[in-house]
């Protein structure tokens, strides 16, 4: 490892901040020729091939050369910093800001203005989080939402309804999770609720009503007291269902992307979880007794933390333009619907319901609804909480710290979980990390501004 | 006369034979010399200089002398990961050591299918690292792992091996057990070169099997076993991919524990995920640092206690 430490500092930076590309022309009207490399997308399904294909008609003979697979941050910096970027990267938004500081990727802003991205389309929330310095770093696409997901039989056992494990009331999801808890002779058997920590903290704490950055993505806001209440009470739901190691074990024993996942085997009471995984289970269990509903704040209002994807162009591109051209494209309106349409066919022909996609796109989703087919209950319960929690999402704003600020709250959540401190003190611990890494990352980017 | 003349003439012919067969052996080894030069030894000396800068790959190095080590003795993470480091070696080295050495007499002393069972220790040892960290997890899995099956059988509750921060260092321990193959051959290659006569003098002597085996055995594969004990030291340091897999890579995107943050792992996330490469790499200078010290140690005290057959070398 520490030759591979001392071989990355071979490649040494290209030094600089993220300026435009300066002197490059964008035109909508003009036709490329060569290569465009594009790093971290796989064409994947018929949603990414479909809109792939007519990116690439739309480049007018440039032929695309794929890295697939996930965007490895090394691989992706190294070249940038050796001069032989990708053209085009396919990363996670919340990456942006990180990249957007150190200079590795470019801003958007005469590509959107030169091949007119119209961004009033986007979901705002996805805007945001690829807008850093007051510059828009990438094209954002996807977006990731949770919903309460629930094994209507058990709760039906129970004598529960979906309103009392969706966090409408928190007082009646600590009653449900021990009515819906199995453990005979101390043995989890049916774990009652999930509260999925730790990735959903951000969740549970915009429920109760904070932000674990301030909007200007510079605070961390980590040990407020509605975050630590937030971690207290999800915490405290795996405590009263035995602790978190009997949950956990018992989680990670389910074959949670097969037939013998946890809703199928009734080993699951409930969760708020991604809507990704509503399609899972209407294709491996379509049988499974389900019921759904959004994720609700103890107001009762739906509340989810969007996530999702985005198109960057790195610092030495060598085809902006053709970059530009390609990303407008695959995440144009039409260019959704000819991959919806594809996937209804598709889902047509393996006899199963469209469950819809989320762009971050509006007016993509809103034609997309439409073309949405019911799979009956309780599948179209679970599209419908889909779609109104994607319209009420928040997410965390681009800070050029991202990934130390995350394993900040993420390393409190778990030291919490392991039982190695309590939320107030391991918050408190978070909180001077995240901002000390978030303190350095800004004032790097100040420096590298003014120089 | 004309004998110290003919030598004298022969001497620049040697000398020239001489250079001419430097010259080859030169081009001969020259792949390899190469390869350490920009591979290995440019790497080492363009890690030092990085250690004293502040760098993010993209950007170019800028020096901040001395100040990342002085971060670094401020860093609680970094005593915590030497910790975790320094309690996992402790128990993973010796633990590694008796049974590669009881697995080795047991092979041993098996009068047939020694090949078959030679290849069956070993085989484990192909396992892909990754592969043991994900076995991690199913197999010390604390509610339907097959550990706390079998310690179920004879009626005791195992624990949470994967995140009761008290048993994640023993399971990874346990599950390191795992590649003692390697350990096991070494050791049974040295078995076979003690001299039987030895044990032939000793049994006529009445001494039993645990006697011959402190006595004799031992005694006489100690330069094997120290080897081991100096090794298998330093990959115990430097342990990082069944861990990370199991705590902290794809696996566990989210999920992390604490007492498995070993130092190799802490300079990787700083390196490879936060991208303060400048900072890792003092990092992993104090890493190297701790080993030359700690080897030196081990060969210090334990020179009196290996025998070597021709002297002490």
């Amino acid at each position: 490892m520490s030759l591979a430490l001392a071989l990355s500092g071979c490649a040494k930076g290209t030094g600089g901040g993220a300026r435009p590309a300066g002197g490059v022309t964008y035109d909508p009207s003009a036709t490329f020729h060569g290569t465009l490399s594009i790093m971290g997308f796989g064409t994947g399904d018929e949603i990414g091939k479909v809109r792939a294909d007519r990116a690439e008609a739309a480049l007018g003979g440039m032929d695309v050369k794929l890295a697939e697979g996930d965007l490895d941050i090394q691989q992706f910096l190294s070249s940038v910093a050796a001069g032989s970027a990708p053209d085009l990267v396919y990363a996670n938004r919340d990456q942006i800001g990180t990249f957007a500081s150190r200079g590795a990727i470019v801003p958007l802003t005469d590509c959107v203005k030169g091949e007119g991205v119209d961004t009033t389309m986007f979901d705002q929330n996805a805007l945001a989080q690829v807008t850093f310095g007051g510059a828009v770093y990438a094209i954002p696409e996807f977006n990731q939402v949770q919903i309460t997901m629930a094994d209507s039989s058990l709760l039906d056992k129970a004598g529960l309804t979906i309103a009392d494990v969706n966090g409408s009331s928190w007082e009646s999801l600590s009653a449900a999770a021990t009515k819906l808890l199995q453990a005979p002779g101390g043995k989890l058997k049916v774990i009652g609720f999930d509260s999925k920590l730790p990735e959903f903290l951000p969740l549970w704490a915009k429920a109760n009503g904070a932000d674990l950055l301030s909007a200007d993505g510079k605070t961390a806001q980590l040990n407020s007291p509605q975050v630590v209440k937030a971690l207290e009470f999800a915490v405290g739901l795996y405590t009263a269902q035995g602790g978190f190691a009997k949950v956990k074990a018992a989680r990670d024993s389910a074959d949670f992307f097969g037939k013998g996942n946890q809703f199928a085997k009734h080993e699951l009471g409930a969760m708020p979880m991604e809507q990704w995984y509503v399609n899972v289970l209407n294709d491996v269990s379509p049988e499974a007794t389900l019921a759904f509903d959004t994720f609700r704040t103890p107001r009762g209002e739906p509340i989810a933390y969007s996530s999702g994807s985005a198109w960057a162009v790195p610092k030495g591109a060598k085809n902006p333009q053709a970059a530009c051209r390609f990303a407008k494209t695959m995440t144009l309106v039409e260019s959704w619907k000819a991959a919806a349409e594809a996937r209804v066919a598709k889902r047509k022909q393996d006899g199963k319901p469209f469950t819809g996609i989320l762009t971050a796109n509006d007016r993509a989703d809103e034609e997309i609804r439409k073309m949405v087919t019911s799979g009956g209950r309780p599948w179209d319960s679970g599209v419908q909480a889909m779609y109104e929690a994607n319209d009420h999402t928040f997410s965390l704003p681009a800070n050029p710290a991202d990934n130390e600020f995350k394993t900040a709250w993420q390393d409190a959540v778990n030291r919490v979980l392991n039982g190695q401190e309590k939320p107030q003190q391991a918050l408190d611990r978070a909180q001077r990390d995240a901002q000390a890494a978030l303190d350095k990352a800004w004032a790097e980017w100040a420096d590298k501004k003014t120089n | 006369m004309s004998l110290a003349r003919e030598h004298a003439n022969r001497l620049p012919r040697r000398r020239s034979t001489r250079w001419i067969e430097t010259r080859a052996a030169l081009l001969f080894i020259s792949p390899w010399l190469i390869g350490l030069l920009v591979f290995t030894a440019w790497p080492i000396i363009n890690s030092a200089y990085l250690s004293l800068t502040d760098y993010d790959v993209i950007n170019d190095p800028s020096f901040v002398g001395f100040d990342n080590y002085v971060t670094l003795f401020e860093d609680p993470k970094v005593g915590l990961a030497i910790r975790n480091t320094f309690l996992f070696a402790v128990m993973s080295v010796p633990a590694h050591l008796v049974v590669s050495l009881a697995l080795a007499l047991l092979l041993n002393s098996a009068a047939k299918a020694t090949g078959f069972f030679r290849t069956a220790f070993f085989l484990p040892k192909m396992t892909p690292p990754v592969a043991i960290g994900v076995l991690l997890v199913m197999l010390f899995n604390g509610q339907s792992g097959l550990v706390n099956g079998a310690l179920g059988l004879v009626g005791i509750d195992g624990p949470a091996w994967t995140t009761d921060p008290g048993w994640v260092k023993p399971g990874l321990v346990l599950m390191s057990l795992w590649t003692v193959g390697a350990s096991v051959i070494i050791i049974l290659a040295a078995l076979r070169g003690v001299p039987q006569e030895l044990y032939d003098s000793a049994l006529v002597d009445g001494a039993g099997w645990w006697r011959r085996t402190l006595r004799i055995t031992v005694p006489m594969i100690s330069p094997t076993l120290f080897f081991l004990f100096i090794v298998d030291t330093i990959n115990a340091l430097q342990s990082f991919t069944e861990a990370y897999t199991a705590f902290f890579g794809a696996g566990n995107t989210t999920y992390s524990n604490d007492a498995a943050l070993f130092y190799a792992i802490y300079l990787f996330r700083q390196a490879f995920e936060f991208l303060h490469m400048g900072y890792a790499s003092a990092l992993a200078w104090l890493l190297f640092v701790i080993i030359m010290v700690i080897t030196a140690v081990q060969i210090l005290v334990t020179r009196r206690y290996v025998h070597y057959e021709g002297g002490q070398s």
